[in-house]
């Protein structure tokens, strides 16, 4: 038995993040009067994690844990990222949760949890720890959602998510069975390997793709399996939507990818066509339902159901005939479209916790009416971010949303591109409809905005970059080109 | 022993594995039967003794007959099925009582050689199937469909998972000690040491490195068991008498043997995971299955004074000491063990 | 037939049947109890491919601990089984449509067609002196500790999250602290007061 201690280094954040999180746990628990104290914690961790990261950043990809691990550029900037939009959410998300009375410690600690499990989701190079990570993220966010015991609302939700999720779960960890009885192996690697020299039964490994895909659309929540979505991000405390919405999805973006681009990408052609049937639905069911929806927070369901889709275009079109040529191009717009949808996310819901008080939920689409005249600087913010999920130039939505066109175009899907641009036609008329309340529409509660300093600030940067980076969307695009091109 | 059977297994032809085996099942259920109708007997005259009274003494001579009156009279009593209950269950809730502990004898061993299973994995078989014991009493519980019953049940059902835990990390540490899951290996590694070499062979016995442990395991063997002081299950003053208010008959006598068959169980396997086994206590003294007979009734005598010295816990209390003690303590425990073996002091290299 | 066949077919037939009366058992109690023969059989049959390890694991933690865990819940609550089983008439055309659809599908791929002994052959026979347990110790602790160690914190998201939603102070419960009563002293109920004797 010679066994060989491996290389902690290039998992420094996630063993930091590991042992922060027993930290302010075990804090929390001995320290109970102080209420700041889990809350500063958790912060001083994301952004400590964040130094971590940069600190242990390889232009190379290295390997650790036998190969269970991969350190690549890709992954890094995940991880930032998703710190990033932690630390954002849970900022934004405090002063709701006190008024709620829900600021437990418990819920830092599941926070960070949460953040650790999408860690190891983006650093998997095997589909053990993929699955683990997963489970790590999703049962801390079951827990969240059900967070405000006291109303019926965020139980049921937390309920559904809960069974609907672990029905995921099964799902995928039967197509990840699937896939190891055809190619042998779980580590990505070994899978492609396998598919490449065409070691592995073809009809196996499409069976198994199939739950596969299963698994992997309804953690981003596409079409036909998005019926959790707008229940829980209803259902569920706004501070606790803001996070579904944001970092989540990123982590199920690097799930995708490491699944289907570093497993399964000699049989790129089938998954591809699956992806496209989800697709396009998600981005025609997504845009319809949404018109109809009174309450803001379902609205943003369905429009995120439909920018899922969008991102996916991005996914669908790497691989041509057997033609790779523009896979680069495709996936990186695929992940700036991820990236752009978190930052505007950010900014929708923490208007809603904005607007929100102690015994009143400001998601109904009603109370935004007249917001200009309440406080005209957010409404302008509000704007900023209806536009830019509408997709109206030159905010980053437009961007992200002509990015993936230009994929699929050159992918040559023009009907995809031409149904994809209809619809988001067609959803503008939502998105602009707030915009019309908030700025036509006489206020129904005239009283001024009460939000602490850190919110306001930070919501207004918030708004402020969707503007500016669709002024200069070229350098957040280039990174992500960047951290492609460095870990294919 | 195989030349002398030739004829008798020539006899059988295939199936005589088949039949050899189920004449050692016998060998070893026939026996234990005996012990746990003279185990009731014993607690009578025990307990008795110690309350300055005499005990059983009409039926036979000094009563020795008493436990097969008792067995008689019981065999012969009605069994009433109450009407509201779940038949089916009802009847199978005894059986499921029983049976664990009669199948755990499977990886017991008696002496160098001497155990009908000589599996690799025999504690984490013991730890499966006596943690099956639980389900007799839920069922049977359930099965009554009636109040007092179900609480019971209740009661069981969770303290019985509680002290399985502790027992559970006491048992982790003696195999990490031993290295082996098997249980004559736990057995013979007991019998080396310095101690051994002196020719004083019981301190070298893992009661005495492991000496929290074997109090746990001990405590926790009398709760696992609900046997009192831990007897809330079929604590008279509160529940009448738990799980088995509504049986009668053999399927009471079931459950009567089910409970004296595990106090039985757990004394040996004292025996033999802390105790050495079938190991004798000095060096000039020969190893033997006596000695194990002898260590496993000194065990069931502790659990008889125990039970004639202290009153009954409070629900909470037990409760309590399960999670709230044991468990740390063992957990604790587990890592010192640990750690121990991995530095220079040492004591099993 | 060979022995080992014919205990195969005897425990993946009761396994078979126990799964089945698991879900169309109508008391909720009688289901669990079918789990736990299920899990029993499927223990079996692990035992049968030499995986004793995995086979004593889960009886000790699916039947020993998590399934009487589950009984005490089952048997505790009140369940309206007509409640339950309404819609169940017109959910079944779709829900049997697509049931059968993906039975038949499976049924195409998971025959013995691909995954028989001619296309996956059978391991072969360990050497004398294998142990299960010990050869899955070595690789859980060595190549797959990362994960490993991810799965206890992934245990330990589920008891934070189980604390956190479930310990919670009620309002206008009539619970009473024994120990407290308990450590009552007299000079907390008491109070002896001087009085001067009245006279009138």
């Amino acid at each position: 038995m010679n066994f060989v201690v491996p290389d902690f280094y290039p998992a420094a954040a996630e063993i930091f993040v590991a042992i922060m999180a027993l930290v302010v746990m075990l804090a929390s628990t001995f320290a109970r009067g102080v209420r700041w104290l889990a809350y500063a914690l958790t912060q001083f961790t994301l952004i400590a994690a964040a130094f971590v990261t940069i600190y242990t950043l390889k232009g190379d990809v290295s390997y650790t844990f036998s190969n269970l691990f991969i350190g690549d550029l890709l992954g890094d900037l995940l991880k930032l990222l998703i710190y990033f939009s932690m630390a954002i959410a849970l900022l934004y998300g405090r002063g709701y949760l006190a008024d709620r009375n829900i600021d437990k410690p418990e819920y830092y600690v599941l926070a960070l949890l949460m953040t650790l499990g999408m860690m190891v989701m983006v650093t998997a190079n095997h589909m053990l720890p993929l699955y683990i990570g997963l489970e790590m993220m999703s049962l801390g966010l079951y827990a969240m959602v059900a967070f405000d015991r006291d109303s019926a609302r965020s139980t049921e939700a937390g309920m559904k998510y809960f069974v609907l999720g672990a029905l995921a779960s099964g799902l995928l960890l039967y197509g990840m069975s699937m896939i190891y009885g055809a190619t042998g192996s779980l580590e990505f690697s070994g899978i492609a390997n396998a598919v490449y020299h065409q070691a592995a039964n073809k009809t196996v490994l499409l069976f198994g793709i199939v739950f596969l895909m299963a698994g992997i659309s309804f953690k981003l929540g596409v079409v036909p399996f998005h019926m959790w979505v707008p229940d829980v991000y209803q259902g569920a405390p706004s501070a606790v939507t803001l996070i579904i919405a944001t970092a989540p999805k990123l982590a199920a973006f690097a799930m995708a990818v490491r699944l289907l681009i570093w497993g399964l990408f000699d049989v790129a052609e089938q998954w591809q066509s699956m992806l496209m049937f989800v697709a396009v639905l998600s981005i025609i069911l997504g845009n319809l339902a949404a018109i109809a929806q009174t309450n803001l927070k379902r609205m943003l369901a369905y429009s995120g159901i439909s920018h899922m889709g969008f991102m996916l275009l991005g996914l669908l079109s790497g691989v041509v005939e057997g033609d790779r040529h523009y896979a680069l191009n495709a996936y990186s717009s695929a992940m700036f479209y991820a990236v752009s949808y978190v930052i505007m996310s950010l900014a929708s819901f923490g208007m809603i916790i904005l607007l929100s008080r102690a015994g009143f939920e400001a998601d109904s689409i009603d109370d935004f009416k007249g917001l200009n005249k309440r406080s005209p600087w957010f409404a302008a913010m509000m704007m900023f971010v209806m536009f830019s999920m509408a997709g109206i130039p030159f905010f980053i939505g437009f961007f992200a949303k002509l990015s993936v066109l230009q994929a699929v175009v050159a992918a040559g899907y023009l009907w995809i591109a031409i149904i994809a641009v209809v619809m988001s036609v067609i959803g503008a008329f939502y998105y602009l409809r707030v915009v019309k309340v908030m700025y036509f529409d006489p206020p129904v509660d005239p009283a001024p905005i009460h939000a602490p300093a850190e919110l306001r600030v930070l919501l207004s940067a918030n708004g402020l970059a969707i503007a500016a980076l669709g002024l200069a969307p070229q350098a957040l695009m280039s990174v992500c080109a960047y951290a492609l091109l460095a870990s294919l | 022993m195989e030349a002398m059977l030739q004829p008798v297994a020539d006899l059988f032809g295939p199936a005589w594995p088949l039949v050899w085996t189920l004449v050692k099942i016998i060998a070893i259920i026939a026996p234990l039967m005996i012990c746990v109708a003279y185990l009731t007997l014993a607690e009578r005259k025990v307990i008795g003794y110690m309350q300055v009274r005499i005990g059983p003494n009409r039926v036979g001579p000094k009563g020795l007959l008493q436990p097969i009156a008792d067995g008689v009279k019981l065999l012969l009593k009605e069994i009433v099925i109450p009407s509201g209950s779940s038949k089916g269950l009802f009847i199978v809730g005894p059986i499921l009582a029983l049976a664990p502990s009669l199948v755990a004898w499977a990886v017991v061993p008696f002496d160098d050689g001497l155990v009908l299973a000589d599996v690799n994995a025999g504690l984490l078989f013991l730890l499966a199937v006596t943690s099956l014991e639980v389900y007799g009493v839920v069922v049977a519980g359930w099965a009554s469909n009636s109040k007092y019953p179900f609480l019971g049940s209740m009661r069981a059902a969770a303290q019985m998972v509680s002290y399985e835990v502790s027992m559970g990390f006491a048992l982790i540490c003696v195999l990490l000690i031993s290295a082996s899951l098997n249980l004559s290996d736990i057995v013979v590694s007991q019998s080396s040491g310095r101690f051994a070499d002196m020719g004083l062979g019981f301190l070298s016995w893992n009661w005495l490195p492991l000496l929290p442990m074997f109090v746990v395991y001990l405590i926790s063997g009398i709760a696992e068991t609900n046997r009192a002081p831990f007897d809330v299950v079929e604590g008279e003053a509160e529940v009448v008498a738990g799980h088995m208010v509504e049986y009668s008959g053999m399927t009471f006598a079931l459950f009567f043997l089910a409970e004296y068959a595990n106090m039985i169980l757990v004394s040996i396997l004292t025996s033999v995971l802390f105790l050495g086994g079938w190991l004798s206590p000095f060096g000039f003294l020969p190893d033997g299955f006596h000695w194990l007979a002898l260590k496993t009734a000194a065990i069931l005598f502790i659990f008889l004074w125990v039970r004639a010295t202290f009153p009954r816990f409070r629900y909470d209390h037990i409760m309590r000491l399960g999670w709230k003690v044991f468990i740390p303590v063992t957990l604790v425990w587990v890592v010192v063990v640990a750690v121990w073996m991995m530095s220079p002091l040492s004591i099993w290299s | 037939m060979e022995f080992k066949t014919f205990v195969f077919y005897f425990l993946a037939v009761i396994l078979v049947f126990a799964a089945l009366r698991v879900i169309t058992a109508r008391n909720p109690v009688h289901a669990a109890l079918y789990l736990v023969l299920a899990f029993f059989n499927a223990s079996g049959i692990w035992l049968l491919l030499q995986a004793e390890f995995l086979a004593i694991t889960l009886v000790m933690v699916y039947v020993g601990a998590v399934m009487v865990l589950f009984l005490f819940v089952v048997m505790m609550l009140d369940i309206n089984l007509d409640r339950l089983r309404q819609g169940f008439w017109s959910y079944l055309p779709v829900g049997s449509l697509i049931g059968v659809l993906m039975a038949v599908e499976m049924a195409m791929v998971l025959g013995g067609r691909y995954f028989g002994l001619d296309a996956m052959p059978a391991p072969p026979d360990p050497q004398a002196g294998y142990s299960n347990t010990r050869e899955l110790g070595r690789v859980l602790y060595t190549d797959y500790v990362y994960p490993f160690e991810l799965a206890s914190l992934v245990l330990l998201v589920a008891m934070v999250a189980a604390v956190a939603l479930t310990l919670r102070k009620r309002k206008g419960t009539k619970y009473i602290n024994p120990s407290e009563q308990v450590a009552v002293k007299r000079e907390g109920r008491v109070e002896l007061v001087k009085m001067p004797a009245e006279k009138d």
